[in-house]
C-alpha cells in the first residue's frame, strides 16, 4: 500500500480530478496549501507598497493505493497536472503501514477499496 | 370756507392712507404667496434630491450583489468595476449626457445646451419656464437637482452591464465602453422616451425607467457579453452547465436589500415632487407589493424546478419584480403591481436557465433581471396602465378597458430602444476587442483578476483557492 501525496496548481484541480476519474480512482482527499520551489513569486502592491510574494497556493491530494494501482494514478495527476511551465508541482509516494476503514473495520488493501 | 377746506383735506388724507394699507395688504399677500412657491420648491427639491442619493446607493448595493456572486479571486476588480463606474457617469453625463438627453433638438436626439449643463434654464420657473431643456420643465426643481437626479439613473444603466461581463472582462476595456453608454447610447435613447424624442410622441410611457435604464443596460450587456464568450469552464463539452458558485452569499444579500432600498427612491422620487404625497405613496406600495410578489413566485418557481429554493434566485426575483415595477409604477393600480410581480418572478427564474441553455454566460443574472424584466415592466404598462391614477394621462391598457394603442407604442418603444442598443452596443465593444483587446488572458482568468488587473487581493490573509 502506498501513499500518493500531490502538489499542484490550484487551477489545474478539475483537470487532475477528471483524469483520476478516467482511470477509475475515485477517493483521495484535497487540501489548500501554499508552498513553493523553482516556481519564482509573483509581486503583490497595496497602496503604494510592494511586496514579493513567494509562497504560492496550491493544492495537494492525497491517495491511498494498492501497489499495482501507484503507477496509473501517477501517470494520471501527471497529465490532468502538467502545464510545461515551472511550477506544476511534485509527486510523492510514501509507504504506507496501515490502512483501517471506519464504518467495517476492514484493514489492508481490502480498505483501500 | 376754512372748514370746508380743511374736511376736504382729511378726506383726501383718509383716502390715500387707505389706499395705503391696501397696498401693504397687497404686499404682505405676495410676500406670503412667494414664500409658500419657495417653501414647495424647497420641500420638492429635498424630496428629489433624498431620492437620488438613494438611487445613488444602490452603487454599493449592485457592488455587494456582484462581488457576492462572482469567485473570490475576481473581488477585487469586481468592487474596482463598481467603485469606478459612478465617477465614469459622473463625468460622462455633466460633460454631454445631459445635453443629449434632455437637450431641446430634434425627435432623436438634443441639440443645445449640450456641455456641461450649460444651457439657458430659468428652473424652478414651470409656467414661465425660459430655456433649452424644456422637455423636463415639468418639474420645478432647480436645475441641478435635476441634473444629479438624472444622473444617478444614468449610473444605475452603467452598473448593470459590470455584472454581465464580470470575472473575463478588461477593466480598461469596461471603463471605455462605460464612458461611451453614459455619454452616447444612454442619452440618446433617453431622448426618445424622456427627453421630448419620438417615442413621447408616439405615446409611449416609461415612468422610472424599465427601457430608459434597464433594458438599455441589458441590451449593453447582451451585446458585451456576447463579444466576450462565457468564462472558462462555465459550459461542459456536452452543452451541460457547470455551476460557478458564488463567493459569499451574504454579501449578495446585502447587495439585494440595498438595491430595495434603493429602488423607493428611484420609483417614488420619479414624480420629481411631493405634490400632497399621494402619488409617491401610492409608488412607494406598488413597487414593494411588485417586489414582494416576485419574490414569492421567484422562490416557488425556484424550488420546483431546481428541488430547494436557491437564494441566489430569490434575490434575482427580487430585483426582477423591481425592474418590472419601474416602468408601471405610477400607472397602475396595486393590485396590478402584484400581478406583474408575480410574473417577474417566474420569468427571472426562467430566463436565468434559458440564458445558460443559450450558453450566453452571465455571472449575476443581469439579463435575465434588467433586460427581460425591462421589457416585461414597459410592455406591462400597455396591459395595466389606468388612466389618471396618479395623474398621469396615460390611457387605459388593454386590461382596464383600453385599446391596443398604448401597448403598440409600448412595443414600438422596446423595439426601437433594444435594436439601437443592441446594435450600437456591439459595434462598440468589438471596436473596442479590435482595439485594445477585452477580455483577459486565460493565465490571467484562472489566477483571478485581483492579481492580473490589480495587483493585490481581496482576501489576503484568507486562504480558500480551490479553484473548481
Amino acid at each position: 500500500m502506498k501513499l500518493i501525496i500531490a502538489i499542484v496548481k490550484p487551477e489545474k484541480l478539475t483537470d487532475v480530478k477528471l483524469a483520476l476519474t478516467e482511470a477509475e480512482v475515485g477517493k483521495m482527499t484535497v487540501s489548500n496549501v501554499i508552498g513553493c520551489g523553482s516556481q519564482g513569486g509573483y509581486t503583490e502592491s497595496y497602496r503604494g507598497a510592494f511586496t514579493e510574494v513567494n509562497l504560492l497556493d496550491k493544492v495537494r491530494f492525497e491517495l491511498a493505493v494498492n501497489d499495482e494501482f501507484v503507477k496509473p494514478v501517477v501517470d494520471a495527476i501527471i497529465k490532468g497536472a502538467r502545464s510545461g511551465k515551472i511550477g506544476d508541482g511534485k509527486i510523492f509516494v510514501v509507504p504506507l503501514e496501515e490502512c483501517i476503514r471506519v464504518r467495517t473495520g476492514e484493514t489492508g488493501d481490502e480498505a483501500i477499496g | 370756507m376754512k372748514k370746508l377746506g380743511i374736511i376736504v383735506i382729511i378726506i383726501i388724507g383718509l383716502f390715500f392712507i387707505s389706499n395705503t394699507a391696501a397696498c401693504a395688504e397687497e404686499a404682505v399677500t405676495q410676500q406670503l404667496l412667494d414664500a409658500v412657491g419657495s417653501l414647495q420648491v424647497g420641500i420638492d427639491t429635498v424630496w428629489v434630491l433624498f431620492a437620488a442619493f438613494l438611487v445613488f446607493f444602490m452603487n454599493l448595493g449592485f457592488g455587494m450583489l456582484e462581488a457576492g456572486l462572482c469567485r473570490a479571486k475576481n473581488t477585487v476588480n469586481i468592487l474596482a468595476k463598481n467603485f469606478i463606474i459612478f465617477a465614469i457617469s459622473s463625468v460622462a453625463f455633466w460633460v454631454i449626457g445631459w445635453g443629449l438627453m434632455f437637450g431641446d433638438g430634434n425627435p432623436f436626439v438634443g441639440l443645445q445646451g449640450l456641455f456641461f449643463v450649460s444651457g439657458a434654464d430659468n428652473s424652478p420657473s414651470i409656467d414661465a419656464y425660459k430655456g433649452v431643456y424644456s422637455a423636463i420643465s415639468w418639474t420645478g426643481v432647480p436645475l441641478w437637482a435635476k441634473f444629479f437626479f438624472q444622473l444617478v439613473f444614468a449610473g444605475t444603466a452603467a452598473t448593470i452591464v459590470s455584472g454581465a461581463v464580470a470575472e473575463r472582462i478588461k477593466f480598461i476595456s469596461f471603463i471605455i465602453f462605460s464612458f461611451l453608454l453614459v455619454g452616447f447610447l444612454y442619452p440618446v435613447t433617453g431622448h426618445w422616451i424622456w427627453g421630448g424624442g419620438f417615442l413621447t410622441s408616439l405615446g409611449m410611457w416609461d415612468f422610472a425607467g424599465s427601457t430608459v435604464v434597464h433594458s438599455v443596460g441589458g441590451w449593453a450587456a447582451l451585446a458585451g457579453v456576447l463579444v466576450l464568450g462565457a468564462r472558462l469552464g462555465k459550459y461542459r463539452a456536452d452543452g451541460s452547465v457547470n455551476p460557478i458558485f458564488g463567493h459569499s452569499m451574504s454579501l449578495a444579500t446585502i447587495g439585494g436589500l440595498v438595491l430595495w432600498l434603493g429602488w423607493f427612491g428611484f420609483n417614488p422620487g420619479s414624480t420629481m415632487g411631493v405634490g400632497d404625497g399621494s402619488a409617491i405613496a401610492h409608488v412607494a406600495v406598488t413597487t414593494n407589493t411588485a417586489t414582494a410578489m416576485a419574490i414569492l413566485s421567484s422562490t416557488v418557481a425556484s424550488w420546483l424546478i431546481q428541488k430547494k429554493p436557491d437564494l441566489s434566485m430569490i434575490i434575482n426575483g427580487a430585483l426582477a419584480g423591481l425592474v418590472a415595477i419601474t416602468a408601471p409604477c405610477a400607472f397602475v393600480s396595486v393590485g396590478s403591481s402584484a400581478v406583474i410581480g408575480l410574473i417577474a418572478g417566474v420569468l427571472v427564474v426562467f430566463a436565468v436557465m434559458m440564458f445558460d441553455k443559450l450558453k450566453i454566460d452571465d455571472p449575476v443574472g443581469a439579463l435575465s433581471v434588467h433586460l427581460v424584466n425591462g421589457i416585461w415592466g414597459t410592455l406591462s404598462v400597455g396591459l395595466f396602465a389606468v388612466d389618471g391614477i396618479t395623474g398621469a394621462a396615460t390611457g387605459n391598457g388593454l386590461f382596464f378597458g383600453g385599446s391596443f394603442t398604448l401597448l403598440y407604442a409600448q412595443i414600438i418603444g422596446v423595439v426601437a430602444v433594444g435594436a439601437f442598443t443592441f446594435i450600437a452596443a456591439l459595434v462598440i465593444w468589438y471596436a473596442i476587442k479590435q482595439v485594445l483587446g477585452m477580455r483577459v488572458s486565460r493565465e490571467e482568468e484562472l489566477i483571478g483578476l485581483d492579481l492580473g488587473e490589480h495587483g493585490s487581493k481581496a482576501y489576503p490573509d484568507f486562504q480558500g483557492f480551490l479553484t473548481k
